[in-house]
């Protein structure tokens, strides 16, 4: 239920008590010519009046929408306000959005799952709606009219038959005292004016003229820069470490070794980077130390003789497969990759006495000062978290390593600290998206349609590498879907749609080399497998046959498939995170070799919140799903990885990236997500697509590497 | 540690620093001027793209002993945040994340700057240098199009 706190109200806060605890950023560098950076501040308005956790108005008319949850691109900071916004028939153009910090009043500050909207979305509708009704009752109790003959528009409160309005500023302070209303009633979605509609980042002006937002901008009077260098490659630790020569480098204030790290703590970035190489470490083995070629062979090994977790069965596989006319049998495979979100990993941390302050960019703040307080024993309600923006995340900050770090570093050397990683930190630091394996097979009957099915992944530290309820699931008679997992050194994280990021690739590729074996359209193979499903379903069914119906239908009309001779096109279709979506994607072979032309994606996210939002998930999702399944790569040498940059580790860029149309499916329902769903496909489309043109099946990735890219 | 005298977004700076202190290091560090940004360190991203004279230069490996021209960053790119890039930027909604931005933008205002009205593969060439690891390409070429109209 929505908690209205009316004692906590902050009125007349003046600018000059924006140091307690905020995001400030004060400079006081000898002959520093710079502005002071902009400070965003809840209360910071003449007369602001607190109406809920997401919501204040000022008697001047400004609406101040708080966004709880961490921003990395996925446009939440204007989302969220729209949704408020249009309960509270709010004014767009006089809503401030502001970053709330952490705090326990908000039940779930997190970026990740591609989760947020569909959480909060009736939560935010209320707060608005709420709001509105109290502004609603304070007008009509000023006219002395019931306030059923009242209403809300454009941050007025009318009463029609008299022509009476008065703004939201003016009835905000009498309003806040209204009694809460425990019901209220949420607009019909044909009434949104601002929902659906295309609303432009509320941070982009600070965003084009740099303004510091992020969290390696953070600024904060007397905080030192740390560099942290960590052991090279997993598997080994400390064995000596000599400090003395960087201790003494210019600028360098301490040098302390903790865990298996050793940070060399300064005045500046460049002087303590420039230390760190000073440093004299040697390393020992300590657990097994792994390169690719070693992983190469377990996968091919686990396969057979590893010990499998069987995850869902349905009918007799080994019947269907004994009775089988045909058999398909593939196996694909992806290599490790780093989330490299472009800011690269850091956290501000001041560990005093008895509190801590903590600043910066994390898709988990709760989970990040919940380790901070077990780390240092420290209570919860002792440690403040200021959220910055993120540069990207990925699901690389899901974890908060870089926290627990920023925040020892800060109580060894007892002052203020900033923690930063260097690109080749982040990509050298672990926490990838982990190596797979998988083995398909199908069983198909002499009419060509699958009778049985069996898929095993084998994953270095990937848990279950398998989505054993998703298509084709449920589709099929008679399956097993198991796992079989190696625990290494080599550390693992979610990375943007976990899992599924690679075993989509894989599950669409194959099913069109089924449909393809079968002699059938891979679209009509698909839709007749989820034709099977819903009037004959075999076990349970955990997808909205629907729903994917329909996003495969648009996919295909509005790429006019199989319609467009001479052009190669190839299909795929996922379900992620709650929502569907269905690609085309065109090749043409250009000087003997494939080109990826264009890219077709319909999508089922539920109700569309931001149109150009969306839009930019769904482009973002496929230029990253295809720039990954094309160029990108980790391998290992003897517990390390081999690539450390961006010379080395390829990611997409401009000149590389498929034209892009985006369509959504608008069926009424409430928001699912749609910050990883449009990423799966992408593979299987691209790789799908590259068959028709090329004849050849694409069996691992990056692609690039694979014969076909290659010139005879 | 040395004395370099700077031209910074027209303004003279003076800063004490290690000779071999890149460029970006004494804008973010010592000038306090963090719209510039780190993302690589080794010239392969652009995140960290400023202008020398008018001309497109990574800021993290240019040691400040070498920087014999004035600075322009993302900070001093227009007075009120109007530059044609910038409003492009905006009308096309460009930024995800908004990390890279600042980067692409000084970029593409070089090379609007050097040639108005470039083609088409002439914006994919230069902006190609420049990495989104959120993928926003499309509109980063849709927007520098449009504020090419507006030189
Ligand atoms: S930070 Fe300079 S090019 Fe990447
Ligand atoms: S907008 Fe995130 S890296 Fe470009």
């Amino acid at each position: 239920m929505l908690t209205i706190n009316n004692s906590s109200r902050r009125k007349f806060i003046k600018l000059s008590s924006l140091s307690a605890g905020g995001l400030m950023l004060s400079f006081k560098w000898s002959g520093a010519g710079a502005k002071t950076p902009e400070v965003f501040k809840p209360g910071a308005i003449e007369g602001d009046v607190v109406f809920n956790n997401y919501l204040n108005i000022a008697t001047d008319g400004t609406i101040t929408i708080f966004s709880p949850n961490p921003e990395l691109g996925q446009n939440i900071k204007t989302s969220f306000p729209m949704v408020v916004a249009e309960e509270l028939e709010a004014d767009w153009k006089k809503v401030k959005v502001v970053q709330a910090a952490l705090d326990n009043k908000f039940d779930r500050q997190v970026t990740g799952g591609s989760g947020a909207v569909p959480h909060s979305w009736m939560l935010l509708r209320k707060a608005g709606a709420t709001a509105k009704y109290m502004l609603i009752a304070a007008g009509a109790r000023r006219w002395g009219v019931p306030a059923a003959e009242c209403h809300a528009a454009d941050a007025f409160v009318v009463h029609k038959a008299s022509g009476k309005k008065l703004g939201y500023g003016e009835l905000a302070e009498e309003a806040s005292k209204m009694p809460v209303p425990e019901n209220v009633t949420l607009k019909d979605r044909k009434d949104f004016k601002i929902i659906g509609t295309a609303v432009r980042n509320v941070e982009n002006k600070n965003i084009t003229t740099g303004k510091p937002l992020f969290g390696l901008d953070f600024q904060r009077e007397g905080m030192l820069i740390a560099t942290i260098q960590r052991p090279p490659a997993f598997g080994t630790k400390i064995k000596s470490a000599d400090i003395a020569a960087a201790k003494a480098m210019p600028g360098i204030v301490n040098v302390v070794q903790f865990k298996n790290n050793v940070a060399v703590v300064g005045k500046s970035t460049w002087q303590v980077l420039k230390a760190k190489k000073a440093l004299k470490i040697t390393y020992e083995k300590d657990g097994s130390v792994e390169s690719t070629a070693d992983h190469e062979q377990l996968f091919t090994t686990l396969m057979d003789s590893g010990k499998a977790t069987v995850r869902r069965k349905d009918g007799n596989v080994d019947a269907a497969f004994k009775n089988a006319a045909k058999i398909i049998k593939a196996e694909y495979e992806c290599p490790f990759i780093a989330h490299n979100p472009m800011e690269p990993m850091n956290f501000f941390a001041h560990v005093k006495e008895d509190s801590v302050e903590l600043a910066g960019p994390s898709q988990t703040p709760a989970g990040a000062r919940a380790a901070v307080s077990k780390l240092l024993n420290i209570p919860e309600n002792k440690i403040s978290l200021e959220l910055t923006r993120l540069g990207g995340g990925f699901g690389r900050r899901l974890k908060f390593d870089y926290v627990t770090e920023a925040a020892e570093v800060s109580s060894l050397v007892k002052a203020p600290v900033k923690v930063i990683w260097t690109r080749e930190d982040d990509m050298m630091g672990g926490s990838y998206r982990p190596a797979v394996r998988y083995r398909f097979e199908a069983a198909l009957d002499a009419s060509g349609t699958m009778i049985g099915y069996k898929l095993r992944g084998v994953g270095i530290n990937a848990g279950n590498s398998t989505r054993e309820d998703n298509f084709p699931s449920g589709a099929v008679d008679n399956l097993l879907i198991d796992s079989v997992e190696y625990e290494s050194p080599i550390t693992t994280g979610p990375w943007r749609a976990p899992i599924t990021n690679f075993l989509a690739y894989a599950e669409q590729a194959f099913i069109d080399e089924v449909a393809h074996a079968a002699g059938k359209d891979p679209v009509q193979y698909r839709l007749d497998m989820l034709q099977k499903a819903r009037t004959n379903p075999a076990g349970a069914i955990k997808y909205d046959i629907a729903r994917m119906e329909g996003v495969i239908k648009l996919a295909a009309e509005k790429a006019g498939w199989g319609k467009k001779p001479g052009v190669h096109q190839g299909f795929s279709v996922y379900f992620s995170h709650r929502s569907y979506v269905a690609q085309v994607c065109e090749v043409a072979v250009e000087k003997g070799l494939p080109v990826v032309k264009k890219v077709f994606a319909a999508s089922d996210c539920g109700q569309v919140i931001n149109l150009t939002g969306a839009q930019q998930q769904v482009m973002g999702g496929i230029v990253d799903g295809f720039g990954h399944a094309m160029y990108s790569k980790l391998s290992f040498k003897d517990g390390a990885s081999e690539q450390n940059n961006f010379g080395a580790y390829r990611l997409v860029r401009m000149k590389e990236i498929p034209e892009i149309e985006a369509y959504f499916v608008d069926n009424g329902i409430d928001p699912t997500g749609l910050g990883e769903p449009a990423l799966p496909p992408t593979g299987g489309a691209v790789a799908n697509a590259i068959f028709k043109a090329t004849g050849k099946r694409l069996y691992k990735q990056p692609f690039i590497e694979q014969d076909v890219f290659k010139k005879a | 540690m040395a004395i370099f005298k700077l031209t910074v977004n027209g303004k003279e700076q003076q800063v004490d620093v290690d000779a071999d202190t890149p460029l970006l290091w004494v804008l973010r560090d010592s000038l306090g001027l963090t719209g510039t940004k780190y993302a690589c360190g080794i010239a392969q991203c652009g995140a960290c793209t400023v202008h020398l004279n008018d001309v497109a230069v990574r800021s993290c490996m240019l040691p400040v002993s070498a920087v014999k021209a004035p600075v322009t960053t993302i900070e001093g790119l227009s007075e009120n945040g109007d530059h044609p890039v910038q409003l492009a930027w905006d009308e096309v909604d460009v930024p995800q994340c908004g990390y890279c931005q600042a980067g692409q933008i000084m970029t593409a205002a070089a090379l609007l700057k050097k040639k108005p009205h470039p083609s088409a593969e002439e914006i994919a060439n230069t902006m190609h240098g420049n990495i989104c690891r959120c993928g926003a390409y499309h509109r980063i070429r849709e927007a520098v199009t449009l504020a090419s109209t507006k030189m």
